[in-house]
């Protein structure tokens, strides 16, 4: 509700300001999902999002920067709707965000479609990889398959000749299986797709017995959000760990781990996953945006806010480098592609298909100097990873 | 075929079927009795499950947390009932549902402005984080204990319906209300307490699921549409109806969760079939409910007298 009243009054001295001097600020939308229990990732990315603009002092060049954020609810069609109303209405310049795959391909065209630019902080679906790239879709995360695809490559290395799959039945959950499956050489023993959406199945006992009979040396799992926390859980309430080790994408984060901790949930730490970045990454623009969220909200960023962290520092430097001139899109364009920004994540480049191009790392779960559980790279899965759709792109 | 599996599967459907049981009695009950609906029975189950986390957090110890959290549901649904249900029992059943929906939407703001929305975990201790194993069977000791429970629960219930006063007047009045009205039974005091119960018997089923889970913002109104389907399935007001009816759809929704995706192999290439078996359980359980509508509308365990 306060978040409605914020938004009301934004928008309301949005449509003030834009009255005198239109010329002078960027306007961005931003579509996460600040209700129901996946609000959390939602809150994680607006945290991000609000550091980010604080640490440009809410100006790109000589242009203020107007944030509306918009909640998808979890679901596309509100997702559609939410992104419809930034484009005509607000009439925005950028509109970044999106967790999910599925609500990102139904919104998707309602922003190219208008010529506005697409700034994807976390959704990565094959589709928009390969056969619907947009020349003005960016991504400042993955897509879907290449985390999985590093930890395939990490099985592989380990020697680990079996495993159970475990994931959400919608667009990004069967990626992440796919990814996983497109690499591991070893036998897939079984592989389990779960109700997702609003109303997710949140209680595995039935796919974890299966997991144990079926025999597998190890499993990997993909559950976002607050699932992540329940199946963590539960896999240790069932006594998998040291039967059955586990590997996860996304579902080990910042934000399950507080949570995990708190519920003395010992059997997570040591357990390993990829990902493109983490919290102790050695950079100065990520040790500021670490150590500034640690002072703002007492817990760690999670991978989200990383994305969407750098989600506008990558529109601040496009709308730089073209001195504010928000009309030239095609300018704009050559600007985002350049990638000419400090990302958190270090130094990344863009495919043809507006994919980045950049490292994969093992994390480990560990706990820190101050006793709080964290992630830390272990190794370097994967330099200049490009993912396997941008060959289906025609750009 | 693997036996252990096939035993661990119908522990985990008779699980979900005794919390389905636990949530779905009292909605029975309120449903039948006092001819309410009531979609915000839900909102009980996710406060339990926060009043338990809370005290749990503060007391470290979980049965403490049970039996706060207990008093506190059976308080709040006792409020609900004194301030806003009993002025509606008269009116018809959109108003119920207006009035009802209305309540999930505050109760979920409330939680929201009091406990964040990030949800809350709740630790268990070492001995019920475990596992308990039987030859080669193994079983999680907090799941063994969500079924003691719920059986304890049902078998209380049972006999607080069939051998006391109290019962005799909840089955009175689900056959015949207004006869049990003439007869000069304080029927006010009756329905506050069948729904403060009710409400307790949620918030129960909410705290044993939530060390699985987690406690989170609108977790009840996932499950209540359920619990509705197991209502219906056993008889509007029929508590053993509830009791089979749970025990079925929890074995359904497991079984089907298991075993589906195998069966459906061997008509379909699998990748279709690991699609397909997902979307079809999480349906099953309707397509039982729309059967049972369609042969049999007052339900598997009618209550007598009950038209």
């Amino acid at each position: 509700m306060l978040i409605r009243i914020i938004r009301t009054v934004l928008i309301a001295s949005a449509i003030t300001i834009t009255g005198v001097a239109q010329a002078d600020s960027v306007k961005i939308g931003f579509v996460t999902t600040l209700t129901t229990p996946a609000g959390v990732i939602g809150e994680d990315m607006k945290n991000s999002v609000m550091l980010a603009l604080e640490h440009i002092d809410n100006k790109m060049g000589n242009l203020d920067v107007e944030l509306i954020m918009e909640d998808d609810g979890f679901k596309p069609d509100i997702g559609k709707q939410k992104t419809d109303k930034l484009v005509k209405q607000d009439d925005v310049d950028f509109v970044a965000g999106y967790i999910w795959s599925h609500v990102l391909l139904a919104s998707m065209n309602s922003v190219t479609g208008a010529d506005k630019f697409l700034i994807s902080s976390n959704a990565g679906p094959s589709q928009i990889a390969g056969k619907r790239c947009h020349p003005n879709f960016f991504s400042t995360s993955w897509q879907n398959d290449q985390t999985p695809m590093a930890l395939g490559e990490y099985l592989n290395q380990e020697g680990v000749k079996s495993i159970y799959i475990m994931a959400p039945n919608y667009a990004a959950g069967k990626d992440m299986a796919a990814g996983v499956e497109s690499v591991f050489k070893g036998e897939i023993k079984g592989k389990d797709l779960t109700k997702w959406g609003a109303d997710a199945q949140l209680d595995f006992s039935a796919e974890l017995a299966k997991a144990r009979a079926s025999g597998a040396e190890a499993l990997y799992v993909f559950y976002p959000g607050k699932a992540g926390g329940a199946f963590i859980k539960q896999y240790q309430q069932a006594g998998l760990q040291g039967e059955l080790p586990l590997y996860t994408a996304f579902t080990v984060d910042s934000i399950a781990l507080p949570k995990l901790q708190a519920g003395k949930l010992e059997g997570v730490l040591g357990s390993k996953m990829a990902q493109q970045w983490s919290p102790d990454m050695d950079n100065a623009a990520n040790k500021r945006f670490v150590s500034d969220y640690l002072k703002q909200h007492g817990k760690y960023p999670s991978f989200y806010g990383a994305q969407s962290y750098d989600a506008i520092m990558l529109i601040k430097s496009a709308v730089e480098a073209t001195g504010g001139n928000l009309k030239d899109k095609d300018a704009l364009r050559k600007a985002l592609m350049a990638a000419d920004y400090e990302s958190v994540r270090g130094p990344y480049t863009y495919g043809n298909n507006h994919m980045p191009i950049q490292n994969f790392y093992l994390r480990e779960v560990v706990e820190d100097a101050e006793g709080r559980w964290t992630t830390k790279i272990v190794k370097t899965v994967y330099e200049n990873h490009q993912d396997l759709h941008a060959s289906k792109c025609k750009m | 075929m693997d036996w252990n599996l096939l035993v661990t599967q119908l522990m985990n459907g008779l699980q979900l079927g005794l919390l389905l049981f636990l949530l779905a009695s009292g909605l029975t009950l309120i449903f039948g009795i006092m001819d309410f609906i009531n979609l915000s029975h839900g909102s009980f189950y996710m406060i339990g499950a926060y009043f338990c986390g809370t005290v749990v957090a503060k007391s470290g110890s979980f049965i403490t947390g049970v039996i706060v959290g207990l008093i506190g549901v059976f308080a709040v649904g006792a409020l609900v009932e004194w301030l806003i249900a009993r002025k509606l029992y008269r009116k018809d059943h959109l108003d119920h549902v207006l009035v009802t929906f209305g309540l999930i939407l505050i109760f979920d703001t409330l939680v929201h402005l009091l406990w964040g929305a990030s949800g809350m975990a709740i630790p268990l201790p070492d001995v019920l984080n475990g596992q308990l194993s039987f030859g080669g069977l193994v079983l999680p000791t907090y799941r063994l204990l969500i079924i003691v429970a719920g059986l304890l629960v049902a078998a209380i219930l049972f006999i607080l319906v069939t051998k006391t006063r109290l019962g005799m007047l909840v089955r009175a009045g689900a056959s015949n209300r207004t006869m049990v009205e003439a007869l000069g039974v304080n029927i006010d005091r009756l329905f506050l307490v069948v729904f403060a119960l009710g409400a307790a018997m949620a918030g129960l089923a909410g705290m044993l699921i939530a060390p699985i889970t987690e406690a989170s913002i609108g977790m009840g109104n996932d499950i209540i549409i359920v619990a509705f389907v197991v209502v219906i399935v056993g008889g509007i007001g029929s508590v053993k109806g509830a009791f089979y009816a749970a025990l079925i759809i929890g074995l359904i929704d497991t079984l089907s969760r298991s075993y589906l995706d195998r069966l459906l192999m061997l008509a379909m290439p699998s990748n279709y079939a690991e699609t397909a078996a997902p979307a079809l359980s999480a349906m099953l359980i309707y397509i039982l409910m729309a059967a049972v509508l369609a042969f049999r509308p007052q339900g598997l365990f009618p209550i007598a007298g009950m038209k």
